[in-house]
């Protein structure tokens, strides 16, 4: 059996918006990936938790709210304090295009906008992550 | 509807602190909009002060930052709340929210058994959808029947409930679904209120509802005309309804959030158009229009003004206004409504067989429906079976917009308040009354007097849900994908 991708759908901040986050996980999963869900409104420091773990190659997070420019920097701090920097993570959600090159800089990979077929974000994991077969 | 009184224009609006969303609401009010409603940031809707550490982030961004009855001040300053009629989308804090309302109107000088507004207050469709709860289903029913019991005695005119499709909608259900839920939520509030004691055309006049207008023209003015069927059906032969004033449904609309594309945002205005023509060829009381950048992010000025004058352009210049109920007799319509009502009566009947809405939440069933339906309609967009403009057809590039930007002082300065307002105000006052509060919850008093009090020695709205906490817990739901 070939090994499968592992990817953490998480979910932070007060916001209960979950319809993206749901459907994105079920994509995956039909795509062959091993996709964990968080539920809602968990902390940076419950899904650095998590992404550890579970030991995933992904982290999706679905962020609606406007509060991606606290919680991405404090989500990749704690990555790098969890010795955890080579795990993708990806923003999925609404974020205006003045704030996409600052949360890059921080080191989200991929940022995907209202509109995005699944299978685009398919083929960006499948793209980023090469497991040893 | 319609012919001797238009529908009431609603826009939803709120940002910032109390006094940003102030200025909007008085520059919706001058550009003819005639009524207010109100949006309230993510830390309000979840009991949270600005100045607690989950709130970081988070204060302002998705609506306005009320953390007591201070910031509802400030809010409505200049806002005549015996002629204005207000809606507040608000949830499982309802009732506090409310009781600063009614503390606002009080020094006002308005007559409460005179003012009018519409509290959201449908803590079932949270659970259902829109997932800002912060107690259990049993306590917020609880909660949900006070401000009915409460609104009976002292607010005859005051909508207690705005019962809530639209959330549903967007999260991604059916237009049956949509109907369904919503009319069995109803039903649910209704037994509920009957099982408290009150009488049925007592406080059945004071519920409204709220449905989505999606991008299915027909089927959405179907919708409508079967949710009030089925609402008369129900009050009439299931719960012994006797007045009108209680078996005709009323019904806010607001335009489909989910159908606004980020692509060629201009067209949205198009959409939002045709959207909000539906629910006034279905026969709406009362509409809220989209704005064209909404998914980018909070409505600026501009964006907010053309939605407004879309629906004063349905309103004044096409007509469409002067016949009651014009789809009437047409046989695709009439169809679409037969078939819209039958299914949404199936649901209805699944419902009841799982022991009420109540039960079927605890077991899943609408959220599973729905997330069924989303990935359903994920699917057909990813295989162009269903072509969005702009999305998956008719592609192009463009410039990006101006959009509404909201910093972080916002924070600061709401943090800065609270912090004024804990040292100025009597301690020992909120003390006492938060400690009456926690008191009652444990007994079967209305909580609504211990609220009010509690919000009239500015608790904040913090202190007031975690009054609440301490003895109704909170709940967290199993996740479904």
């Amino acid at each position: 059996m070939t090994k499968k991708i592992r990817v953490l759908i998480a979910k932070p901040g007060l916001d209960g918006h979950d319809r993206g986050a749901k459907v994105i996980a079920r994509a995956l999963r039909d795509a062959g990936m091993e996709v964990i869900y968080t539920g809602l409104r968990q902390t940076p420091e419950m899904i650095a938790s998590a992404a550890v773990q579970e030991d995933v190659d992904v982290i999706g997070l679905s962020i609606l709210s406007g509060a991606h420019n606290t919680i991405c920097p404090q989500l990749m701090k704690l990555l790098r304090e969890k010795g955890m920097d080579d795990v993708t993570v990806v923003v999925g959600g609404i974020i205006p295009e003045a704030d996409i090159a600052a949360l890059k800089k921080s080191g989200i990979a991929e940022i995907f906008l209202p509109g995005t077929s699944t299978q685009a974000i398919v083929d960006f994991i499948h793209q980023k992550i090469v497991l040893p077969s | 509807m319609h012919r001797g009184r238009l529908w009431t224009m609603r826009q939803f609006a709120g940002f910032g602190a109390a006094e940003d969303t102030n200025q909007r609401f008085r520059y919706l009010l001058a550009q003819g909009q005639s009524g207010l409603s109100t949006a309230f940031d993510l830390p309000t809707l979840m009991g949270y002060d600005s100045d607690h550490p989950l709130s970081e982030g988070e204060v302002g961004k998705c609506g306005v930052a009320i953390s007591s009855l201070a910031d509802m001040e400030v809010l409505f300053d200049q806002i005549p709340l015996a002629d204005v009629t207000t809606s507040m989308t608000i949830n499982s804090p309802a009732a506090v929210i409310w009781a600063m309302y009614l503390a606002v109107a009080e020094k006002q000088g308005a007559d409460w058994k005179k003012i009018s507004g519409t509290l959201q207050n449908d803590i079932l469709k949270e659970y259902i959808a829109q997932k800002e709860y912060i107690y259990p289903p049993e306590p917020s029913m609880r909660l949900v029947i006070d401000t009915f019991e409460f609104g009976v005695k002292n607010t005859p005119k005051f909508n207690t409930i705005s019962i809530s499709g639209y959330h549903i909608r967007e999260a991604g259900s059916t237009a049956i679904q949509e109907l369904a839920f919503t009319l069995r939520d109803g039903m649910e509030y209704v037994e509920w209120g009957l099982r408290r004691g009150l009488e049925i055309d007592e406080f059945a006049p004071q519920l409204s509802f709220f449905f989505n207008a999606h991008s299915d023209f027909f089927e959405e003015i179907a919708k409508y005309r079967a949710a009030r069927r089925i609402w008369h059906k129900a009050m009439t032969e299931r719960y012994g309804s006797k007045s009108a004033r209680s078996y005709a449904l009323r019904f806010h609309t607001q335009t489909a959030g989910c159908s606004l594309t980020a692509q060629q945002p201009y067209n949205n205005v198009v959409r939002t158009a045709l959207q909000a023509l539906a629910a006034v060829l279905g026969g709406t009381q009362s509409l809220h229009t989209n704005s064209l950048d909404e998914a980018w992010a909070l409505p600026t000025e501009f964006a907010a003004t053309i939605a407004l004058r879309t629906q004063q352009i349905i309103a004044h210049e096409t007509g469409v206004t002067n016949t009651v109920d014009p789809l009437g007799g047409s046989y695709f319509v009439e169809t679409l409504t037969n078939e819209v009502e039958r299914g949404a009566w199936d649901y209805i009947k699944k419902i009841d067989a799982l022991g009420g809405m109540v039960a079927a939440i605890e077991r899943g069933f609408p959220q599973r429906e729905i997330a069924e339906a989303s990935y359903r309609y994920q699917r057909e967009l990813d295989n162009k079976e269903k072509l969005m403009v702009g999305v998956n057809a008719f592609v192009s590039e463009e410039k990006p917009l101006d959009i509404l930007q909201i910093d972080e002082t916002v924070a600061h300065r709401q943090a800065a308040r609270l912090k004024k307002l804990r040292a100025e105000r009597s301690g020992d006052e909120v003390l006492r009354r938060l400690n009456a509060l926690r008191t009652a919850t444990k007994g079967k008093d209305n909580l609504m007097p211990f609220i009010y009090d509690a919000v009239k020695a500015y608790a904040t709205l913090g202190e007031i849900c975690d009054a609440m906490r301490d003895t109704f817990g909170t709940y967290e739901e199993v996740a479904i994908t």
